[in-house]
């Protein structure tokens, strides 16, 4: 019931609208009990052939509710899906708030955006919350209630019939929905996570099922696997398709209770023909609002679940919180002090992880430009991320500009830094708002000057849209290493004091990557650079190489010395001439 | 649509199933006529008064027997259409599977194999909608109307008019329905899936956000970019709406129109009460079909949607299958490529052209030699490799093994014959045990835990917590990049195969790992034939021969030594490679 807590209290600012949403789906269904009950007035009256001055309420009455139904269903079309739309973005922005602050330490780590990627479907199905699960169960109530208020008028018995009609069809038949589906959703889920196991199994090993020979074999195991999803959707479907039947069946019984009842009243004459057919026709009327019911148990079922996967991915603690107090950095950082510094820094990504970082010194001195290299997995990117503010739970020291990082706001801090990522994340939206992310503000001349520094200025100057070209699915095509100088414009842009490089040059072709590493001694241009690469190139460029491996500084000092020195650096050199074309 | 008309014919299939739950349909709306009729007796006898209720019997008992049989009916009908949507998904998937297998790695590509697996996953799933609930309604939607108006006729004429003056404005609703509904699905829908790309596309950027300084202030842009979006939809949605209210005002005004006309005509006496009754209890009777075809017509055009990503495969040409006998695989593996060329077929509805990825091939494979193929990216090295491994055919020329054509040569026995280290191999979600044994599923225990040793990898699985018998993850989540490599040699060492055919990978590792790959490599590739895609300098010194690719066509070919001697396209490579201007 956690979940359903949740989504009220995000609801709760929309009440208004929801009550609005509530009563037109009420009074749609209302105007059909009107224009029913009216109508079966008119004819049963009718009958008795009354002067026609009797009739004429109930004419005016017919068309009223005949015209009003339309019009209360368009309102609530229109109201419902405000709703709806409103909901989402409140859930969203929820969702966002909730997790931003824990991405990337403490959702998935530097693939975090594969794993929001996830909760986005979750989020997208509980677009149907109000319209089909939260509006059904209300409308009936208000349907329910205000035909048995009308009905008891006639007699308090008709308006028990009508209750009781409405309990078993709104909470008896719901809850064996829920009950059956209990069961078969867990089985659908497991189908469902089997068939999507196989289902990428035999389409992205592909190749490798076809040297084997394998591929026929996989893909009968796959299609076994979506057959049992089917199996159990159909099965579902049986069940359903019942209880839907059970509930018009409920609407007719309703009726033919009532008849039942109404039979000793008209017999010593306390109940006449016409109200008969008013009642009967009402209540017929009324159980529209009791069809949606069962979908709305199921619907109520599924989102439960999506709600308690969103919560269970928000509910970490941060890994980096703002101190209650952050210092004030100055706008222009102090000069006299190295812009990094870091003195035995240790670090480990779980209490049970083997070390990630141990007893690590550096310190670079603004201006400098340094090198961390050293194999996959040896700690660069970790030491980034841990001046990035991205990571917390390190001992030793580690200043920025002479500020221990612990006590500077996050976003304070990270204003003094520009970082190219080793996975560059490119937005949908034209190139100027991408260069545009580290300074809202840079005027178009800026961001020409930081495309010539990148080396790509002639190649956005060509497109027909210019700056204004989008990128991303719909948009520009981007090569890898027209996304890296992108980004490497994108951090000249921001115009920080303190570069950061991850991997500049990661899987880029060699003449890629040497119009790249162009680009970025351009970008540097008096600003103080640290660049983790593993790719061994242009390496005498560098002030200071600083080696790692499994965590440890095992070696530092410049190119020409370090490959003398015949040590860790030399090697991984001579591993480097080794390899051939990329 | 085309998608649609191809559901709909794939849906052919299934006529026996989904025409009894049409007629189980019309059944229902049969007993409701019988159910109106019914009450009409009850209330017309309540209303002549001094029955005693004995005489309700009859029509209560009629009453509740249709009632039942009503709801047997629909039910029956629902599970006939569950069960045809059932069993052709079931064909579809059959026939996507088998086509995706056909049409092979080469022709699928990797970029998309992402989609392609939520499409023979989810997408089968979503044509459910579609098929049971869609199709079923449009054909009720068009019989039960003109049914109960005619119904009615027979009653009082006078009223049959009414609604069947109406019904031909059915067909009219139907294209309101069909086109409006159809419209605003569309655009609702795009605006949708443009929101949620992106919200998407902030939350996969979120790290960049972040460390740009820009995360927090998203969180109002996005509730606003939301709402705009909103906004923008419900402008649609107020026109689209309109025909959902046109199709409820015809509805209710008509019942409306007859409960008067009726109610007037009895006034005067031209009309008995019963008849009178039925029909006021008939007519909505007549719209509710639409009703319900409106609310399943987004259910349906998302399964259209899914159908088209399906069709679209289903439409792709698999390479042709040779009919002529299979030829056994020949002892001396000779291969030979005789001015092979290959283009990639370019896909339907992407932009471009064919794109030649080898263009006259010409390559002598000696038994027991290792040949390295270098290039750089896209020069075509993967697609020799794949048309050796037949993933596909060539375009023109043809690779012959001994003399015998390799498209003649028995499948299997060339699959026995050879054996598949890719840069990256594929982790299935199967135990580690399972996954060593990928090209012989008959090897022993014994088999699997000594090639895992050749590869160096046996130490690192006795560790794992379940041993041999660990499950792996679906992207292979929980092997490091240099396990990963040993777990392709492992696989290669089980296959023990005359061939090998391999990708080396291009990413290095530390240059201790380096070294034992290495020497794993030369034991593996010691006393076999070998095709190589090589990256390391260390490889191509100990092949026999080198061709060197580029744009589709072999530039040089040489050993290293004579190559790397003079001033040509392998020289240029090296030094490339080196971070050499």
């Amino acid at each position: 019931m956690r979940e359903l807590r949740m989504l009220l209290r995000l609801a709760r600012p929309l009440a208004p609208s929801i009550a609005l949403a509530a009563l037109l789906g009420a009074s749609t269904v209302g105007a059909g009990v009107g224009l029913m009950a009216t109508s079966a007035w008119l004819i049963t009256t009718a009958a008795s052939h009354p002067p026609l001055a009797v009739l004429q309420v109930a004419i005016v009455g017919v068309r009223f509710f005949g015209i009003s139904r339309g019009v209360f269903r368009y309102a609530e079309r229109l109201v419902a899906h405000r709703v709806t739309f409103d909901l989402l973005a409140r859930i969203r922005r929820w969702f966002y708030e909730r997790v931003e602050p824990l991405v990337p330490a403490r959702a998935g780590g530097w693939h975090s955006g594969d794993l929001l990627a996830r909760a986005v479907d979750d989020i997208e199905s509980l677009e149907g919350f109000f319209v089909r699960a939260l509006s059904p169960p209300l409308v009936a109530a208000l349907v329910a209630l205000g035909t048995a208020g009308l009905l008891a008028r006639q007699g308090s018995r008709f308006a028990l019939v009508e209750l009781a009609g409405f309990v078993l069809a709104g909470l008896a038949i719901p809850a064996l929905a829920a009950w059956l589906a209990r069961g078969s959703g867990r089985r659908i889920t497991t189908a469902r996570a089997e068939a999507a196991r196989h289902a990428v199994d035999l389409v992205q090993g592909l190749a490798d099922l076809h040297a084997a020979g394998r591929a026929d074999e996989t893909a009968a195991l796959a299609v076994a696997a979506g057959d049992r999803l089917t199996h159990e959707r159909r099965r579902r479907a049986v069940v359903e398709e019942g209880l839907g039947a059970a509930t018009d069946l409920v609407a007719r019984a309703a009726v033919f209770a009532l008849v039942l009842v109404a039979l000793p009243l008209l017999a010593d004459g306390r109940l006449g023909g016409v109200a008969l057919a008013v009642v009967a026709l009402a209540v017929l009327a009324s159980f529209e609002a009791a069809e949606p019911l069962v979908a709305a148990a199921e619907q109520f079922d599924e989102q439960r679940s999506a709600t308690a996967r969103l919560l269970e991915l928000v509910e970490a603690e941060p890994a980096v919180v703002d101190p209650p107090r952050p210092i004030e950095l100055p706008s222009v950082p102090p000069s006299g002090v190295p812009a990094i510094r870091c003195e035995s820094l240790s670090f480990r990504y779980a209490p049970d992880a083997s070390p990630a970082l141990v007893d690590v010194a550096l310190s670079v001195e603004q201006g400098a430009r340094v090198a961390l290299v050293g194999p996959s997995g040896a700690g660069k990117s970790t030491l980034l991320a841990i001046l990035l503010r991205l990571w917390d739970g390190w001992t030793g020291r580690c200043e920025l500009f002479g500020c221990d990082v612990r006590r500077a706001a996050q976003d304070a801090l990270r204003a003094r830094l520009a970082v190219v990522e080793q996975r560059v994340h490119l937005f949908r939206a034209t190139i100027a708002e991408n260069l545009r992310l580290g300074a809202p503000g840079a005027g178009d001349a800026v961001l020409w000057r930081a495309l010539e520094t990148a080396g790509l200025a002639d190649e956005i100057a060509a497109l027909p849209d210019g700056l204004e070209t989008l990128v991303g699915e719909q948009g520009w095509g981007l090569s890898g290493g027209q996304r890296r100088r992108l980004a490497i414009a994108r951090a000249v842009v921001r115009d920080a004091p303190l570069l950061l490089l991850d991997e500049p040059t990661a899987g880029l072709d060699a003449i890629t990557e040497r119009q790249v590493l162009a680009a970025l001694a351009r970008a540097a241009n008096g600003r103080t650079m640290l660049a983790c690469t593993h790719r061994l190139v242009g390496m005498d460029s560098f002030d200071e190489i600083v080696v790692l491996e499994r965590g440890r500084v095992v070696e530092r000092g410049v190119h020409a010395a370090l490959v003398a020195a015949d040590g860790p650096y030399a090697r991984l050199w001579t591993c480097q001439r080794e390899l051939l074309a990329r | 649509m085309a998608s649609d008309r191809r559901l709909v014919r794939a849906a052919f299939a299934e006529r026996a199933r989904l025409g009894a739950s049409v007629a189980c349909g019309l059944l229902a709306a049969l007993f409701t006529v019988v159910l109106a009729a019914a009450l009409a007796r009850i209330v017309a006898l309540a209303l002549e008064g001094g029955h005693r209720p004995e005489e309700f019997v009859p029509a209560l008992a009629a009453f509740a027997l249709a009632a039942i049989a009503r709801a047997i009916a629909g039910w029956t009908g629902g599970v006939l259409a569950a069960s045809a949507s059932a069993r052709l998904r079931t064909r579809l998937r059959a026939r996507l599977a088998g086509r995706l297998v056909r049409l092979g790695p080469l022709r699928i590509g990797s970029e998309r194999a992402g989609e392609l697996s939520a499409t023979l996953q989810q997408g089968i799933e979503r044509l459910d909608a579609f098929v049971a609930s869609y199709l079923p309604q449009l054909a009720l939607a068009a019989g039960i109307p003109l049914g109960i108006s005619l119904i009615v006729a027979w009653q009082d004429p006078l009223s049959g008019l009414v609604l069947l003056v109406t019904a031909p404005l059915i067909p009219v609703f139907m294209v309101l329905i069909g086109g409006l509904a159809a419209a605003r699905s569309r655009k609702q829908w795009r605006a949708l899936s443009r929101m949620s790309a992106h919200f998407l596309d902030v939350l996969q950027g979120l790290p960049t956000l972040k460390v740009f300084g820009r995360a927090r202030e998203q969180a109002r842009r996005i509730e606003r970019t939301s709402r705009e979006f909103g906004d923008a939809t419900m402008g649609v949605l107020r026109i689209a709406f309109l025909s959902a209210l046109v199709l409820e005002l015809v509805a209710t005004i008509s019942t409306a129109v007859v409960a008067v006309e009726v109610g007037l005509r009895l006034l005067y006496g031209r009309l008995g009460f019963e008849p009178a009754f039925l029909v006021l209890l008939l007519a909505p009777e007549v719209y509710a079909p639409l009703r319900r075809l409106g609310a399943s017509f987004h259910a349906g055009t998302e399964g259209s949607a899914a159908a088209e990503r399906i069709f679209e495969v289903l439409a792709r040409e698999p390479p042709a299958i040779v009919v002529a006998p299979a030829l056994p695989c020949p002892d001396r593996l000779a291969v030979r490529f005789e001015d092979v060329h290959y283009v990639y077929p370019a896909r339907p509805g992407a932009s471009g052209t064919d794109r030649p990825a080898l263009a006259g091939i010409d390559l002598d494979l000696e038994p027991g030699r290792t040949l390295a193929l270098v290039g750089p990216t896209g020069a075509g090295k993967s697609t020799l490799v794949a048309l050796l491994l037949r993933f596909d055919v060539p375009a023109r020329g043809r690779i012959t093994v001994d003399g015998t054509p390799l498209e003649r040569i028995d499948p299997a026995a060339w699959r026995r014959a050879v054996a598949w280290v890719p840069q990256r191999p594929h982790v299935f979600a199967a135990t580690v045990e399972e996954n060593i044994r990928l090209f012989r599923p008959d090897a022993t225990r014994g088999q699997v835990v000594a090639a895992a040793r050749a590869a160096g990898l046996a130490d690192d699985i006795e560790r794992l917590p379940a041993g041999w018998l660990t499950q792996l993850g679906e992207f292979g989540a929980g092997l490091s990049g240099g396990q990963l490599q040993r777990l392709a040699l492992a696989r290669a060492f089980v296959a023990d195969a005359p061939l090998v055919v391999m990708d080396e990978p291009t990413s290095h590792l530390d240059p201790s790992l380096e070294a034992e790959l290495a020497a794993t490599t030369r034991r593996l590739l010691a006393g076999r034939t070998a095709l190589v895609i090589a990256h390391r300098l260390g490889t191509v010194r100990h092949a026999d021969e080198i061709a060197v690719l580029a744009g589709g066509r072999i530039v040089e070919r040489g050993t290293h030594d004579v190559l790397a001697s003079r001033d040509g396209p392998y020289l240029r490579l090296l030094r490339a490679a080196r971070g050499e201007a």
